[in-house]
């Protein structure tokens, strides 16, 4: 039977959650740099024990950490996140000018084939790769050098590359979302981008159907159906099914269709998961219940699943890279809380429980399904 | 010899102990006191000073001799008992908190 890896990351150290395939006794080790933000973590699909880890403070700066031996020990890599060339700038909330500045590493991919390689989304927002496993890193500067760079401005993170997915059926293929730009995708390996916003409609920003500007939270991908993507907008919940040439609203009959997390089934491309959250001033679920919604429609029609998850007096959030899936043949779903709760439905969303209650808010969950 | 203490974060990052003792050649600056830490303990680049510009990172403070010599030149020669190793270089993060 396989077992499950969860990586946490939290605003206080990292967490790893290991349980057999039965997911219902768990092991927690951590806190692993105790006392640090971890923004991210995530294992490579070609090496389970190569872990990346993205670790910073506002005292000490950006720190990228990996793992060889699956979180059992770890060696600092490179930390220099150079821009290519000049900078250049981009707007600020006043919508005056602003130069780019690296703050830190939002998200880490690795390869879905090279554990070696792994690449980092950061604020303010670009994309760099590493192809020596962090030891040095190198900026894919056609993004920031698409031309439309100094219309991006920080959502109220700030001005963060959070997502970044690569086709599993094209390796020269990958999209990255920026809040707040909106979704590009590269179809010649990272060396040029464009935006695909089509159909995203923003009634926050002074043109609605701009081509960036929007503030995309979360895109998601089942790795068999890579030309169609869900995507979780500040509101509004989209899919599209030519690669983001066009996006169409699929929030249907959720609560509210603001939200940060978004993912799909292991084995159902049309199976996808949210969290709606009340709005963007209130960062809580509505009515106090926090409710994952569940679409076996690829959207539009939802339904709530609560069992398990508590249904009066929750005021948490989910932040948008706190949900994952395992790939067991019955699909685990997880999601993490600022209220440092982290809960598995161990039947894709029916039954919940909390593997942890009381951790540091969570930032980030990754699960590795390890055979 | 130069004695150097370091934020609890950073001894535990960089895996040093309570002190680092350094030999710098020449004149001991601040500059070259960090140059001399940052060789020894690679990891520690860019976690009390930009990579680039070299600035303190603005939550870190360096203090000699009781004194805070956060702001003075960085090529400014170290006091006498910082060089000779009587006292050491602190290197302080700022209290954060409720």
């Amino acid at each position: 039977m396989s077992d499950v890896r969860v990586l946490v990351g939290t605003r206080k150290g990292a967490f790893i959650l290991t349980s057999d395939g039965k997911r219902q006794k768990w092991e927690v080790s951590g806190p692993h740099f105790g006392g640090w933000e971890i923004y991210h973590m995530k294992g490579s699909p070609a090496n389970p024990d190569r872990i990346y880890a993205s670790q910073s403070s506002s005292w000490s700066g950006q720190v990228v950490q990996r793992s060889s031996d699956g979180g059992k020990t770890w060696e600092a890599v490179d930390n220099k996140f150079l821009y290519d060339g000049v900078p250049g700038t981009h707007q600020w909330y006043d919508g005056t000018p602003h130069p780019w500045e690296f703050k830190r590493v939002w998200h880490l991919e690795p390869s879905l084939t090279d554990a070696e390689t792994v690449y980092a989304g950061v604020e303010d927002a670009a994309i760099f790769r590493s192809t020596d496993g962090g030891a040095s890193w190198k900026e894919l500067a056609g993004l920031r050098g698409h031309g439309s760079g100094p219309k991006w401005q920080p959502g109220a993170g700030g001005m963060c590359l959070h997502t970044i997915l690569q086709d599993h059926s094209n390796p020269q293929r990958m999209y990255i979302a920026i809040s707040a730009a909106g979704a590009f995708r590269t179809d010649d390996g990272g060396g040029s981008w464009k935006p695909v916003n089509r159909g995203l409609h923003s009634l926050y920003i002074p043109d609605a159907n701009a081509e960036v500007g929007h503030c995309v939270h979360r895109i998601a991908m089942h790795p068999a159906r890579p030309n169609t993507l869900f995507m979780q907008k500040h509101w509004d919940v989209m899919r599209t099914d030519d690669c983001g040439e066009n996006w169409r609203e699929v929030s249907g009959d959720l609560p509210t269709d603001f939200g940060f997390v978004i993912d799909v089934h292991a084995h159902e491309p049309e199976t996808i998961f949210v969290v709606p959250i009340k709005s963007d001033s209130e960062h809580y679920p509505p009515d106090g219940k926090l409710r994952v919604y569940r679409s076996r429609t690829g959207g539009n029609e939802w339904e709530p699943m609560t069992k398990g998850l508590p249904q009066s007096d929750c005021y948490v959030n989910v932040l948008r890279d706190a949900m994952a899936v395992d790939s067991l043949d019955s699909c685990g779903v997880y999601f993490g809380t600022t209220g440092g709760q982290v809960y598995c439905s161990p039947d894709a969303g029916d039954t919940w429980s909390p593997i942890v209650r009381d951790l540091p808010a969570v930032l980030s969950v990754e699960v590795q399904t390890l055979s | 010899m130069i004695r150097v203490t370091l934020p609890a974060h950073l001894r535990v990052l960089s895996g040093a102990g309570t002190e680092v003792r350094l030999e710098i050649e020449g004149v001991p600056t601040l500059h070259a006191v960090l140059d001399a830490l940052e060789e020894r303990y690679p990891m520690l680049s860019g976690t009390i000073r930009d990579h680039v510009t070299k600035q303190r990172r603005p939550f870190l403070r360096f203090f000699a001799c009781s004194e805070d010599i956060s702001h003075e030149p960085t090529e400014r020669p170290l006091p006498d008992d910082v060089a000779s190793g009587k006292e050491p270089l602190i290197i302080i993060g700022a209290i954060a908190g409720g």
